[in-house]
């Protein structure tokens, strides 16, 4: 049992670091929240039913500017789309557990949590690698929920003249850069951009989900390109 | 707004937690296509990007491309910050600050 606890603990101190940038991601979607118009106890329920901060914060986004449900529920769901690959990579590594776990562990999974368990996997693997995903996965989902919390209390201080929603696309930039990791994420980001302006006109906000659609086609057909000329053909 | 947001919640999050899901209980069963792996690869860049540059051409819901948008100048300064950072709080810093500067002034 002494080593399950040890594994748990490495899992959380690995993820420590990280916590310090999820504080003020978590206590923007707070602030976000309250300003676009929703109670405080919605705005802490809405990060303790969907945990997935760039989804939230999208669909906040769209609250403030007069989305219908469906896009909103939409765009969403493609923001989060990427929580397959992760559960497909952790998968072998949490295979010796019981489905209730199993369930548990997904509720938890989120971007940070992958990264770190699975970069530590592949480099030495714990005596329990479940153990220490619990660890890490763990740590950042309640730093999450405080955090929001403490966002939803302070825009209570905040007047709404301050702007404060801008905010919200000032940490998606955040997120966006690391995701530009070679040219075809590149062409992917500027297409799915410049889609978006060019559609901003569409009802519904639409155009998000177009353009995120076309960007995504777009660095498919850019990848594509880049490894014919790789491959000399 | 109250109950409708709710039922809202439930969706977004009863789909997201499916997603989580798939594969930890699917292992071995399904195999991940090739294409959709590929695909989900460019989801965060084309969203992120989708969510970003419309915020900062139209910042009351009209495109506005002139000097006078303190959210495109502001935005620019706050991307520059995010690229070489990566932090959340400079950012934000960077992007709000010089926005209240420029309509002070």
């Amino acid at each position: 049992m002494k080593d399950v606890y040890q594994d748990v603990i490495a899992g959380a101190r690995a993820m420590t670091p990280i916590l310090l940038g999820v504080v003020p991601f978590a206590m923007v979607t707070g602030v976000a929240a309250v300003s676009v118009g929703l109670t405080p106890v919605e705005a802490v329920g809405m990060s303790a039913i969907v945990y997935a901060g760039a989804a939230q914060l999208a669909v906040l986004q769209l609250m403030g500017s007069g989305g219908i449900w469906i896009v909103m529920v939409l765009t969403a769901w493609i923001i989060n789309l990427r929580f397959t690959m992760y559960s497909a990579s952790l998968a072998p590594y949490l295979q010796k557990l019981s489905l209730r776990w199993k369930g548990l562990y997904a509720y938890i999974l989120s971007d940070q949590a992958f990264a770190v368990s699975i970069s530590r996997f592949n480099d030495d693997e714990p005596a329990h690698p479940q153990w220490f995903y619990f660890g890490a996965a763990s740590s950042i989902r309640a730093t999450w929920q405080v955090s929001t919390v403490a966002g939803v209390i302070l825009s209570a201080q905040i007047p709404k003249s301050w702007g404060l929603d801008f905010a919200v696309p000032l940490t998606f930039m955040v997120l966006m850069f690391p995701a530009l990791k070679d040219r075809p994420s590149v062409i992917a980001a500027l297409v799915g951009g410049g889609v978006a302006v060019l559609a901003k006109g569409l009802p519904y906000n639409l155009g998000l989900v177009l353009a995120a659609l076309m960007g995504i086609a777009a660095g498919l057909i850019a990848e594509n390109i880049v490894n014919k000329k790789r491959t000399g053909s | 707004m109250t109950q409708s947001s709710w039922l809202l919640f439930l969706a977004i999050g009863l789909g997201t937690y499916l997603l989580r899901c798939s594969f930890i209980y699917l292992f071995g069963r399904v195999d991940m296509s090739g294409w959709l792996q590929r695909a989900l690869k460019y989801v965060p860049a084309a969203v992120l990007a989708a969510l970003v540059f419309p915020a900062l051409t139209h910042p009351a819901g009209v495109l506005d491309l002139s000097l006078g948008n303190a959210r495109l100048l502001a935005g620019i300064a706050g991307a520059l910050v995010a690229w070489r950072t990566r932090n959340v709080l400079l950012t934000i810093l960077t992007g709000m600050g010089l926005v209240w500067l420029l309509q002070a002034l």
